[in-house]
């Protein structure tokens, strides 16, 4: 396949509540990867940052921070953002340097350090921003949107509570075998349910937490793989960065209405199924074919979701997929073998670069306790907000 | 004296629609059909589209539950609430409005629960105050949903 890039290393600074600059955990995360991938910070041809737009200026040009932290060495710089995709953008546009030849090597970087509770838009009055009014009018904070969904999956599909819960307890079993993760902690459904609502009928422990944290990862074209004796890397084969199709019919973060479908039939299936479909076909393969997968948990319910989405079941199965135990650790296709957002929180610039570091581990077979045996090909899926779609598939 | 009262957010909705009662304001475009709320007023945003004039058009006065929540704990700014004053939780609907095919979410009129609501109920559209209860800010005006049949 000559459109594959091998990923030649991958790092990350932990993730919690460290309380220091983002800065400085993507610059841990950076010095791993490149130790990783046994490269000097002056090897690398260009850096691409993931921006975060919540930690005062110099996240909006992540890129270049980056690079000033690591010190100043002429590298091709690049920043992007595109709220929680930004990660997949920012390997997408690393990927998109080497195939054209415009790099040999990129350094890929993403850090945030997340503010305590809920996530807000930035300062101001700005009534242009969709952002900003579904906070102004509505005070419809992300985990509603997440209880929107949960409710309707209840409705539609039977989903109870306590699927949701068995979501939490998988996904806390695997982040306990992981050194990265925040939480290392198993999580009981009975302190699922214990857990304070927070969004009926999403609790406490359904909704992921906001974290510090960061990911990186060094990419490169197949000759420089090869031209450095990795003749078998891990390879990157698609990188989806779709946007919605119109009319997009389900309620979606920020909006507050979803687009009218009385001019143009909706096409078939949702806008997170088509982020899946646009990977597969790029990389040629398909959910069958999946050893693993790393999805967006931001809750328990909307992990339910991802399983239909990305084809691991038909529509409305995914609670029944949970309840077989195929999602876990030891099944069929362990989903979030990583410990998810469930285990991790959320750093959004991080989180996609994140997902694909534990492809990696998991395709190089060097993912210790967690570690799916014979892992060859993973998914990553994740949702930016606004319309970002964001899915990698990594083989082995 | 009686406050000022301001819509949260101008031409969003009206108080005197079609039958006199409050609505819901959108744009609908005039080459293609396609309804916008929030009102869409510069671009039609069908990609199939060549573009035609965006006129204000009043939305339906009723729809069927889509989905529903609550919020728990207090949002953050913008929204405006008094942090002396203990958080009272809101209900949120999700509203599928059958002749503009599109679901729009609002909060639920004051006293509604989610425990008053299912997927699927209908419900109409009402008027209602966001904030500004305190005596020296205006009184913002906004869209509430609640189940039909039911006084409030």
């Amino acid at each position: 396949m000559s459109r594959e890039i091998a990923v030649l290393g991958a790092g990350m600074h932990p993730w919690g509540k460290w309380g220091r600059s983002f800065v400085e955990y993507g610059t841990v995360a950076a010095r791993a990867a490149l130790a990783d991938a046994g490269l000097e910070w002056q090897d690398i041809d260009s850096v691409v940052g993931a921006d975060t737009v919540r930690s005062g200026y110099p996240g909006y040009v992540a890129g270049a921070t980056f690079a000033q932290a690591l010190g100043w060495q002429g590298a091709r710089v690049t920043s992007v953002y595109a709220a929680c995709a930004s990660g997949a953008q920012a390997i997408g546009a690393a990927r998109a340097q080497i195939l054209a030849g415009l790099a040999d090597v990129v350094l890929v970087v993403g850090a945030d350090a997340a503010p305590k509770g809920f996530f807000a838009p930035a300062g101001g009055d700005r009534p242009d921003d969709p952002d900003w009014l579904r906070f102004r009018v509505l005070g419809a904070t992300n985990p509603a949107y997440f209880a929107l969904y949960a409710r309707r999956r209840m409705a539609v599909y039977g989903d109870t509570a306590e699927d949701f819960a068995l979501v939490k307890v998988k996904n806390a079993a695997a982040g306990l075998l992981n050194p990265m993760a925040r939480y290392r902690k198993a999580v009981t459904a009975e302190e699922v349910a214990a857990s304070a609502v927070v969004a009926d009928p999403l609790r406490l422990l359904d909704i992921c937490a906001t974290s510090d944290g960061a990911a990186a990862l060094v990419l490169c074209s197949m000759e420089f793989a090869r031209a450095r004796g990795v003749t078998d890397p891990v390879r990157i084969r698609a990188v989806s960065t779709v946007t919605p199709v119109y009319p997009r019919t389900v309620l979606d973060l920020p909006d507050i209405a979803t687009d009218s479908a009385v001019a143009v039939e909706p096409a078939a299936g949702s806008f997170r199924s088509s982020i899946a479909r646009a990977a597969y076909e790029e990389a040629g393969l398909g959910p069958e074919d999946l050893s693993l997968a790393e999805v967006y948990d931001l809750s328990t319910a909307l992990e339910l979701e991802w399983y239909e989405d990305i084809g691991l079941c038909g529509e409305g199965e995914g609670a029944k997929l949970v309840r077989e135990g195929a999602t876990a650790l030891g099944g069929r296709v362990p989903v979030n073998a990583s410990g998810g957002l469930a285990s991790f929180g959320e750093a959004v610039p991080a989180q996609a670069i994140a997902q694909v570091c534990e492809l990696t581990w998991q395709l190089r077979g060097t993912a210790g306790e967690r570690q799916v045996p014979g892992a060859r090909a993973g998914i990553t899926a994740n949702q930016g907000l606004f319309g970002h779609g964001s899915a990698v598939v990594a083989v082995r | 004296m009686e406050r000022a009262r301001t819509p949260v957010v101008g031409g969003w909705f009206t108080e005197s629609g079609p039958d006199g009662e409050f609505r819901l304001l959108g744009t609908r475009c005039s080459a293609c059909g396609s309804v916008f709320f929030p009102r869409e007023d510069t671009f039609c945003r069908n990609p199939g589209c060549r573009g035609g004039e965006l006129a204000e058009v009043p939305l339906s006065k009723r729809g069927r539950v889509w989905s529903y929540t609550d919020g728990r704990y207090r949002p953050p700014a913008p929204y405006v609430s008094d942090p002396d004053v203990p958080w009272e939780p809101y209900t949120l609907l999700a509203v599928e409005l059958a002749a503009e095919r599109m679901v729009v979410l609002g909060q639920a009129a004051p006293g509604v629960t989610v425990a008053d609501l299912a997927v699927g109920m209908e419900v109409e559209v009402v008027p209602g105050v966001l904030d500004g209860d305190t005596a020296t800010e205006p009184v913002r005006t906004t869209w509430r949903f609640r189940p039909v049949g039911v006084d409030g």
